[in-house]
């Protein structure tokens, strides 16, 4: 092997009590291109300049996602990683593994590229960093002879994720993992072959406490919600709240209401269940005495997105309640009567909240078939954009 | 629906990527748009051109690839 790079700015990040991936980087500098790498970003700190090129011709066969091509400019001095393709692998719903599954995956990537994972990336996917061109059929053979899958990448639909719902939360208003496994399965042309103005993700919470961040990371959000009452359970809040202390009731609970709809006497909570928003928050606070209520769906909410090309985007509310697990097929519809939309109008590289923007609220729901609702709008107590058209106007 | 068939859909595709190689990269939409401007679209729907696009791909004719965006273009050995 060549001589270790030496990396005095680099280990600096090492020195603390904090996770370092430096620290983990350097545990296995044995492997060449993980050596190099270290090489090369230290060399980038010393320069305050990158040397990674991504993008250009790089994948497997039949598919257009899943591989993000990355070059570094400087192949003479760190050759070993001057190609380092990054791989993302469809994760499974709610990042459910067995150690034995880990384990092989980890073997088929040391064998075919750097050893170095990502678990997980933003989107949700297994991200495993760094390999050579001639290694990507090997590896998708691979790990798909364990019954893994490439994810998304580019402009297509990226690889859906969600939280682990009903197998760990007594929150969860749906199956958030059976529908999100559905939901890739359907979409599985859409996921490898990219075909839309940009990227579209879908994320799938099981209820507003939202621990996949749908509302500010997916373009298509399906959030857990309810539609009738919230269950109280006065006793238990007697019983662990008032005479077991800890929460003063007016002030933490009632008082941070959003909608201000609920009261609190000193002995009794009340709810206005119809000025109710389902934020989850008294349910958090006062949680043995506090549950959603039987009726339980999702509400579809559209155009989150980070800052890249626009600014960030939260989403909002496209489809108040649905009973999700029985109406996929109706999902299914709407969002394709969007992607009609959105392809056949939307801008090079223009998430489906900017074109939104762009055309209108009103416009977008008259052409993808949605009657406006209260519901439908950004920010709370704001205007919604919708001009209504009065009967007997033009 | 027509006669055209996904085969003739899949070679216009295929001339127009070449004809514009080095000029324009072209998106899977782009190459919908114009099918079904060429074609008409009682004869030439998206269903199609998705079959179309496919098979465009997965016989190596033509390939994938990133510049900001996905993009539909001919495989390196091709341009060579």
């Amino acid at each position: 092997m060549t001589e270790k790079r030496q990396t005095p700015k680099l280990d600096e990040l090492t020195k603390g009590p904090w996770p370092s991936f430096v620290t983990e980087m350097k545990k296995v500098q044995d492997n060449p291109m993980v050596n190099d790498l270290l090489g090369q970003l230290e060399r980038s700190y010393n320069e305050k300049i990158g040397h990674w090129k991504h993008g250009g011709i790089v994948g497997v066969m039949g598919y257009g996602g899943g591989v993000i091509g990355r070059y570094n400019d400087l192949p003479d001095d760190f050759p070993e990683c001057n190609e380092f393709h990054t791989i993302r692998v469809n994760q499974p719903a709610g990042w459910f593994y067995d150690s034995k599954t880990i384990r092989k995956i980890c073997d088929i990537w040391e064998k075919r590229g750097s050893g170095l994972t990502n678990f997980h990336g933003s989107t949700g996917d297994m991200v495993l960093l760094g390999t050579r061109t001639k290694e990507l059929e090997p590896l998708f053979s691979d790990l798909t002879s364990i019954d893994f899958d490439l994810g998304g990448s580019g402009s297509d639909v990226r690889t859906p994720s969600c939280c682990n719902g009903k197998a760990r939360c007594e929150w969860a208003c749906y199956d958030t993992m059976k529908i999100c496994h559905e939901v890739t399965m359907h979409f599985q042309d859409e996921l490898h072959r990219p075909a839309f103005p940009y990227k579209w993700k879908f994320k799938f919470s099981g209820c507003a406490n939202d621990c996949v961040a749908s509302i500010a990371r997916s373009d298509c959000a399906v959030i857990g919600t309810w539609k009738d009452e919230i269950k109280i359970d006065q006793k238990a809040l007697q019983e662990h709240y008032v005479n077991g202390g800890g929460v003063d009731i007016a002030r933490d609970v009632v008082n941070r209401c959003p909608s201000r709809c609920m009261s609190w006497d000193g002995t009794k909570l009340e709810i206005a269940n119809e000025d109710c928003v389902k934020c989850m928050h008294c349910i958090n606070v006062l949680h043995k005495a506090l549950r959603p209520g039987d009726e339980r769906g999702a509400a579809i909410l559209i155009g989150g997105k980070a800052p890249i090309i626009g600014g960030a985007l939260l989403a909002f509310t496209l489809i108040p309640f649905i009973d999700i697990e029985n109406s996929l097929e109706d999902i299914y519809e709407v969002v394709e009567e969007i992607w009609d939309l959105w392809g056949e109008y939307g801008k090079n590289r223009e998430r489906i909240g900017e074109f939104i923007q762009r055309i209108g609220l009103g416009n977008f729901l008259e052409q993808v078939g949605l009657e406006p609702a209260p519901e439908m709008i950004s920010h709370p107590r704001t205007n919604p954009y919708i001009f209504f058209e009065l009967d007997g106007e033009e | 629906m027509s006669d055209v068939s996904v085969e003739t859909v899949a070679d216009t595709m295929y001339d127009m990527v070449k004809e514009y190689h080095g000029k324009k990269n072209l998106k899977a939409l782009d190459l919908q748009k114009a099918m079904i401007k060429k074609f008409g679209d009682d004869k030439v729907d998206k269903k199609m051109c998705k079959a179309a696009i496919r098979q465009l791909i997965d016989s190596g004719k033509c390939t994938y690839s990133y510049v900001g965006g996905s993009y539909i273009v001919l495989p390196p050995e091709k341009t060579e």
